[in-house]
């Protein structure tokens, strides 16, 4: 059996509608609009064991729902859902111990204790044994750099510190499963890089299953085997990196670094009636976008090297967040 | 680890944060002092001009209105700024990550609320009432010393009504998953919770017409029961019923509380937080 087993889950939220002026205002007093927004709308999936699993959407896709309903924390209005066996929301207290939660907008941590303190604190909520909660509490204050930090007030870390404890809070108890809401939401660089080393190394080192939102395609791309895209409440994507860019084509990028400054209109010139999309030139450097279904990439090198005196040259895939752009937009969603 | 842990865990972590609080406590001292003193004056020219037996005498009220000045904090007239902004932001719906049961939790953290301001200020209050007036020369306003036999119903008493008042602000924070906002019981809650409870005119100073009604409403445990038992007013065998009548209650509020939370966090988990 799957760690998670979600099957046609949906939820479908009653908002009430305001009428524009003043008139409108008292008629909502008697005669309220109630609009129905289908955040889920038949959802499927399955994540197994030690999976790490990228789930993508833009905003109000159903992404933070879905997390939401797998930590019990929302009903949903239909279908069903296991984690472990149990169902989330009807088992909701023995489910939240085994379960590790970090929402990257909001901190879980006492915002006034010092962190070790919230730490003992979790140890007593969620009855983890001193001698697994010491191992669990050394392993993470190690993992995290959590050491010099361990006395100072959570409302005086900075944000990646933050999180940082917030990742380790959430892992004091051993959970098995691990859910990640923007993790990496705001953080610099540096931080960010780190992020993702602690969640690999959770992942592959301890076995911990994760499931990932986030807007960042760096993050998918340097964690996530699967990706899952959501958009207007349905699984769009489910697969590899690899499936989520042939799904939306053939896109590739030729980058020239050439001998001698060439223009553009040199350049598609020598181009000519081989099927390129858009060629742009920054100094020597020229990159080429082709369609691989169109021109394969060696036939592209080799006309592209008859022609011009060539450095160097490599194909490149598209950055992801185009990738992703596009099937929103074939989907006809998104602010992109 | 017994049962309760998690939730005594709760209570101590957020005592002991809210013992850092310090300046206010001391700023609270100086005014309830004032309207300790303000008060003791209104009472003593009442009973200077009284005529015949009253339902308490004058040193059963210095006492009476004493007690009240220390445990003002203890009444449930407001609610936790903590838990309005979490309610506010949603932020309430992540209480429900927690392997708690919701209602258990909020009772801890709302019983540290409820007590940790209170110590801060019972205890110079009471220092200051009992020890230093006498000091001053003014040991006819001065808070008595109680029998053995009566500090011990009070303190048992006043445990009863720190668990009454905690069930009250509860049921006022669930409230708040409907309302939204703090703001409509704060204004509400102080009104009849400190003339019900006694805290402005001592119970049995009310006409007799009312009497009947102020027996058996729940607010009397907060201030009426155990200040009398204090100073004696209640005798020391009728304590332990009297505090009964405070538990009691306690259990009705904490289960009518329990079903209300039940029917919120349905609404909560819905249209999530």
């Amino acid at each position: 059996m799957s760690q998670i087993e979600v099957r046609s889950l949906a939820k479908v939220f009653r908002v009430a509608e305001r009428r524009a002026g003043l008139a409108g205002a008292f008629r909502g007093l008697v005669d309220r609009r109630i609009r129905e927004v289908h955040a889920l709308a038949g959802v499927d999936f399955d994540v197994e064991r030690g999976e790490l699993v990228g789930y993508i959407g833009p905003n109000g896709a159903g992404k933070s729902t879905t997390i939401k309903i797998l930590a019990g924390i929302l009903t949903p209005t239909g279908g069903t859902c296991t984690v472990d066996g149990l169902t989330p929301w009807r088992d909701r207290r023995r489910h939240a111990a085994r379960i590790g939660v970090v929402f990257g907008q909001r901190t879980q941590l006492w915002w006034d204790l010092p962190v070790i303190e919230s730490f003992e604190l979790l140890q007593r909520v969620y009855r983890v044994p001193a001698p697994v909660f010491q191992r669990n509490r050394d392993r993470m204050v190690e993992l995290m750099r959590l050491g010099p930090l361990l006395d100072t007030p959570v409302r005086q870390l900075s944000l990646g510190q933050r999180m940082r404890a917030d990742l380790a809070a959430a892992l004091l108890h051993g959970p098995k499963l691990l859910f990640l809401d923007e993790p990496t939401i705001g953080l610099d660089a540096a931080a960010k890089l780190a992020m993702r080393d602690f969640v690999r190394t959770l992942n592959r080192e301890e076995g911990v299953t994760v499931v990932l939102t986030t807007h960042d395609m760096d993050d998918i791309e340097a964690l996530c085997e699967r990706i899952m895209v959501i958009g207007q409440g349905q699984i769009l994507i489910d697969g590899g990196i690899d499936d989520l860019r042939r799904r939306v084509g053939n896109s590739r990028v030729l980058i020239v670094d050439l001998e001698d400054t060439v223009s553009v209109a040199a350049l598609e010139d020598g181009l000519r009636g081989v099927g390129t999309r858009d060629v742009r030139v920054t100094g020597r450097r020229a990159r080429i976008d082709f369609d691989a279904g169109v021109i394969a990439p060696a036939a592209l090198i080799a006309r592209v090297t008859s022609r011009f005196e060539v450095q160097d040259l490599f194909v490149e895939h598209p950055p992801i967040e185009h990738t992703v752009a596009e099937l929103y937009a074939e989907h006809g969603e998104g602010e992109a | 680890m017994n049962r309760l842990t998690p939730y005594t865990a709760v209570v101590s972590a957020r005592y002991r944060n809210l013992l850092q609080y310090r300046a206010a406590a001391f700023a609270g001292f100086v005014t309830q002092l004032f309207w300790g003193a303000v008060r003791l004056m209104i009472f003593g020219a009442f009973y200077a001009t009284a005529e015949g037996p009253q339902p308490m005498n004058m040193v059963e009220v210095v006492a009476y209105v004493w007690l009240g000045q220390a445990m003002l904090g203890m009444l449930p007239w407001n609610t936790d700024a903590d838990f309005q902004e979490q309610v506010a932001s949603g932020a309430v719906a992540y209480d429900l990550l927690r392997p708690l049961d919701l209602y258990g939790y909020w009772f801890a953290r709302t019983l540290a609320f409820r007590t940790a301001t209170t110590t801060l200020r019972a205890i110079p209050m009471m220092i200051f009432a009992m020890l230093l007036l006498p000091a001053f020369g003014l040991a006819d306003w001065a808070l008595p010393a109680p029998s053995g036999a009566a500090l011990i119903g009070f303190l048992v008493a006043i445990t009863a009504a720190a668990l009454l008042s905690t069930a009250i602000t509860v049921l006022a924070h669930i409230s708040m998953l409907w309302t939204l906002s703090g703001e409509g019981v704060d204004r509400i809650m102080p009104s009849f919770v400190t003339i019900l409870s006694g805290m402005v005119v001592p119970l049995p100073l009310f006409p007799d017409w009312l009497q009947p009604f102020l027996e058996w409403q729940p607010f009397r445990g907060l201030c009426d029961v155990p200040y009398r038992i204090y100073s004696g007013n209640i005798p020391i065998a009728e304590a332990a019923s009297e505090i009964a009548f405070t538990l009691a209650w306690t259990v009705v509020i904490v289960w009518f509380g329990r079903f209300l939370l039940s029917r919120g966090v349905r609404r909560l988990v819905v249209q999530g937080g």
